[in-house]
């Protein structure tokens, strides 16, 4: 089994009119065990920026530290946030120093930009930017992931649609995975506000 | 080809001497066609891996004073993905015989077809030909969390409804932690008049009613005192 499946995980992003939604599964696991069911992949950077960490979960922790460590720094240097586009390439420029011996991790960032503009993203494990403008995925659910985000998205949803529409797809992904699932995390991110709901789902 | 049983045989001959090719397919022990290849080892390892067992599972059954209660999920995994969730792990043989399916189907069945019935009995049975007899029994790799609860609430002098529960509340526990195990957790029972269906229950719902999520208030995010 591939060391990128070893603790499972599932992730999306989503971008909607003027807004945008991330989420994943809950579960942390060590292969087939269950660990805890109440585990966060998604972290937040600051209001409008969001990052999730699919894959090992040691290496996820420890390039989310490094990352808000060098997301500090330039908020002392710069006296404002970070983009999204530039914490994709930092986040970028970071795994790719990685290159031979990379952290086990792909991640999703999702930020609202400029004039609220929604921005998503997605990357491999040493650092290869992958832009859309619907949706990204990742984690060990990402096959069917895929599938129902390709079948469930439409364009310029409005904030209570998107969360709907992203659960959905969440919820029913990781009823095909072995390895993710256990209760899903959601994060829909206006210009004004920040809405955070934890989803109740299958715990087998 | 064929494994070489001669050794068990009786060296006095059956009927007088004759070596008629019916006399011998009678008069011969019992023995297993072997397969005619030179790599034996590396056959079998193909042919296990052709019928290969559904590790991906949990079942279990006990004995207790009013007969053998049976339980399973209903997962069937390739790797991770999920191929169904609503597999009959349980095969009814007869009215009087329940099997749980932890490996192939037809491994199980034939060691059903050769084990005789007396009382409540309950065997454990695998694919290289051992047969254990016990008091319970869980299988498959749910089977350690199911192990924990039924040891923890096994009692020879249950009630059916107290060993029903102790059945599905031990597949609900493997389903909770092994990521291989969910579905539906199925609960028979065998007694004198044969066995009986109790409950299928989805998993899914079945931890919202041992667990019931209380309304809680919004967790709030610990804040650095500014200025501090």
């Amino acid at each position: 089994m591939s060391i990128f499946e070893y603790n499972g995980s599932a992730l999306i992003a989503m971008v909607g009119k003027n807004c945008f939604a991330i989420a994943s599964d809950r579960r942390l696991g060590v292969q087939l065990q269950t660990i805890a069911t109440d585990f966060q992949r998604i972290y937040k950077v600051h209001d409008r920026l969001f990052l999730g960490l699919s894959g090992l979960a040691t290496d996820a922790q420890t390039l989310y530290q490094r990352l808000v460590f060098r997301h500090k720094l330039y908020q002392l240097r710069e006296e404002r946030d970070m983009k999204p586009e530039t914490f994709a390439s930092l986040v970028s420029a970071i795994l790719y120093e990685k290159r031979f011996g990379p952290y086990f991790c792909q991640p999703v960032i999702a930020g609202l930009g400029d004039e609220d503009k929604p921005f998503i993203c997605t990357m491999d494990s040493i650092g290869a930017k992958e832009l859309a403008k619907d949706f990204v995925v990742a984690g060990t659910a990402s096959e069917s992931l895929y599938g129902a985000c390709e079948s469930m998205f439409r364009p310029d949803m409005e904030p209570e649609d998107l969360f709907e529409t992203i659960s959905q797809a969440l919820l029913s992904s990781v009823d095909r995975d072995c390895l993710s699932g256990w209760g899903g995390h959601v994060y829909v991110v206006t210009p004004t506000e920040v809405k955070e709901r934890i989803l109740k789902g299958r715990m087998d | 080809m064929k494994l070489d049983t001669s050794g068990l045989e009786s060296t006095a001959p059956l009927f007088g001497s004759s070596s008629s090719e019916l006399v011998d397919e009678i008069s011969a022990a019992p023995s297993f066609a072997l397969p005619n290849t030179i790599n034996f080892d590396g056959f079998q390892k193909e042919a296990i891996q052709m019928v290969k067992p559904a590790k991906g599972t949990t079942t279990l059954a006990f004995i207790f004073k009013e007969g053998v209660m049976v339980a399973a999920d209903s997962r069937a995994s390739m790797g991770g993905y999920i191929s169904s969730q609503s597999v009959k792990k349980i095969i009814e043989i007869n009215p009087y015989m329940l099997g749980t399916m932890a490996g192939g189907a037809a491994d199980c069945q034939f060691w059903h077809r050769n084990l005789g019935i007396k009382g409540p009995g309950l065997y454990y049975v695998d694919s290289e030909g051992g047969r254990l007899k016990g008091t319970r029994f869980s299988v498959g790799s749910g089977s350690p969390y199911a192990y924990g609860v039924l040891d923890n609430g096994y009692r020879y002098d249950m009630s059916i409804e107290e060993a029903a529960e102790l059945a599905r509340r031990s597949i609900y526990h493997a389903t909770f932690r092994d990521g291989a195990s969910g579905g539906v957790a199925s609960v028979y029972y065998v007694g004198p008049d044969g066995w009986k269906k109790l409950s299928g229950d989805d998993v899914g719902e079945l931890h919202y009613h041992y667990y019931p999520v209380m309304p809680s208030t919004v967790e709030h995010e610990m804040v650095e005192v500014a200025g501090a």
